[in-house]
């Protein structure tokens, strides 16, 4: 069977400013990322949705020692937002010193603000976009 | 099902950079597993290979075929196993199964690893292959940013001021060096001090460079027979009693549990179970500390501590020889060091060693049942082993 979402259609949507995701029409969960069944239900039928974008940091980190090829990045804020619709999607805080990303930024209210692409490297078959947020 | 046994272990001394290859180093762990087993080499069965990155270490995917050959086995079977950091234990927990099963009496299962050979800038690329490609590695995580967001959502989670728990997370890595500093096989031979881990450089905030375990080489290799081959072999074979694998997908899709790890609790319920043990049965640990938060966060999983209170239990000193359960005295991957692919290897290595009362200084004394708990990628993978003696 066909998935309703692939990477390509979640890569293309977000680079857009889009963040696409499924509901489950078996028991309603709502996921911000492709999977082909769902984890809570097993089932395969699946809404086509999108989020609105505004939601709160659970976690982060400032990362110092960047990845071969990704080096120049360093130092960025990664993050797990919590979308207020539920689910929660990784991306990099933005407008915000690395200095001045305590714990006290987690609970913060955020919301997409564009998207940033890894261009890729050697070995990872191309691009992945991922987004971007600002405090609010 | 019939039991199963370790009827003999072997390690090289886990290091930094050194000469030899993976496949050179699995040879030596591995023959001195045949020989402390009593077999001969021509008695093995099959082979299980844990290798997480041969590919970009040496350019040498497909390592185990060659690693059977090198031992003059190449008319066995030889599987590898690619768990992340848990590749070895998932070697062990196969073979256990199949020789619980009656189709084999004797395999060889372990692992062997030369993680330094990539240098930090590719290692640090490679490992973060073990977390989501897409949907995490797109944003830069890298693997202590795993650790490092677990460390802060722990924090909030449970409250502890951040201040607090960096202290406790200092003294994680403090006692695995005390045991290292013991254990001639570890890749680090020398305590740490409080003021060594103040001033550590800063990786992924809030964790430092000590918090982190090392890029390493070396190997591990047990002898996996039938309890009855086992008996015949050695005075003291070391029966496997329970096993547990359990696997999960990114961060993201962990939301409900994190900063707990579900395949954790998943894996150490099957291995309790089938042991018919629990936490307060296990006299020792060697658990996947693979940056210092993971520790703690294992240490509850597990049962030994309620959610939260690890670090507390960690300053009391109730996580040293002597204390409610001892952790990790070969040092763990902190301090003994962490080639990944032997790493569950290395391990069981330990708890043999120390239910057979082998370990010199850093002896458990009296230990009759230890564990081991290793964790794969993000909580991908984590496969918990209990050992007990079986003399
Ligand atoms: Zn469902």
């Amino acid at each position: 069977m066909e998935a309703k979402l692939t990477f390509k259609d979640f890569n293309e949507g977000l680079k857009q400013g889009k963040l696409s995701g499924l509901k489950c029409q078996g028991c309603g969960e709502l996921i911000a990322q492709p999977r082909i069944l769902c984890g809570k239900c097993g089932g395969s039928e699946f809404d086509s949705i999108e989020f609105a974008g505004p939601g709160s940091i659970q976690t982060f980190t400032v990362n110092y020692v960047a990845a071969e090829g990704r080096e120049a990045e360093a130092p960025y804020i990664v993050a797990i937002v919590e979308l207020d619709e539920g689910p929660w999607v990784m991306g990099n805080i933005v407008g915000l010193k690395p200095e001045a990303a305590t714990i006290d930024i987690i609970g913060k209210r955020v919301t997409l603000s564009g998207v940033a692409v890894f261009q890729g490297d050697k070995y990872s078959a191309g691009e992945a976009a991922r987004p971007l947020f600002k405090l609010l | 099902m019939r039991k199963v046994a370790i009827a003999g272990a072997g390690m090289t001394r886990f290091s930094g950079k050194q000469p030899r290859t993976a496949i050179e180093l699995f040879g030596d762990a591995a023959t001195d597993a045949i020989r402390e087993s009593n077999i001969r080499s021509q008695d093995v069965q099959a082979l299980f290979m844990g290798n997480f990155m041969g590919d970009f270490e040496e350019g040498q995917a497909h390592i185990q075929a060659f690693a059977a050959d090198y031992l003059g086995l190449a008319r066995i079977p030889a599987n590898r196993y690619e768990n992340a950091c848990a590749s070895a234990s998932a070697a062990i927990r196969d073979a256990f199964i199949w020789v619980a099963s009656g189709y084999y009496d004797i395999v060889l299962a372990g692992g062997a690893e030369c993680a330094t050979k990539m240098g930090t800038p590719l290692a640090t690329r490679t490992f973060a292959m073990a977390s989501d490609s897409r949907y995490e590695y797109a944003s830069g995580l890298t693997f202590p940013g795993v650790f490092a967001m677990l460390t802060h959502l722990y924090a909030r989670k449970y409250n502890i001021p951040l201040e607090k728990l960096k202290r406790q997370l200092y003294q994680v890595s403090i006692n695995s060096h005390y045991y290292a500093a013991r254990n001639p096989k570890a890749q680090y031979q020398k305590e740490l001090t409080m003021e060594d881990a103040l001033k550590s450089p800063m990786i992924a905030s809030p964790l430092q460079l000590v918090d982190c375990c090392p890029f390493s080489d070396g190997a591990a290799v047990l002898v996996i027979t039938s309890e009855d081959v086992a008996k015949k072999l050695t005075k003291k074979p070391v029966l496997i009693a329970g096993v547990g694998q359990a696997s999960a997908g990114n961060l993201l899709s962990q939301k409900e549990y994190l900063p707990r790890i579900r395949s954790r609790e998943l894996a150490a319920a099957q291995s309790y179970k089938m042991a018919g043990l629990g936490p307060k049965d296990i006299d020792l640990i060697e658990l996947h500390d693979c940056f210092s938060t993971a520790a703690l966060i294992a240490l509850e999983s597990l049962g030994f501590f309620p959610y939260g209170t690890a670090g507390d239990a960690v300053e009391k000193g109730e996580t040293k020889i002597g204390g409610r359960i001892a952790v990790n005295p070969s040092g763990g991957l902190k301090a003994k060091g962490h080639p990944v692919g032997a790493t569950g290897a290395a391990q069981a290595y330990e708890v043999v060693r120390q239910l057979r009362g082998e370990c010199g200084e850093r002896q458990v004394e009296g230990a009759r049942v230890g564990m081991t708990d290793t964790l794969g990628g993000d909580g991908g993978t984590l496969c918990n082993i209990i050992l007990k003696r079986g003399w």
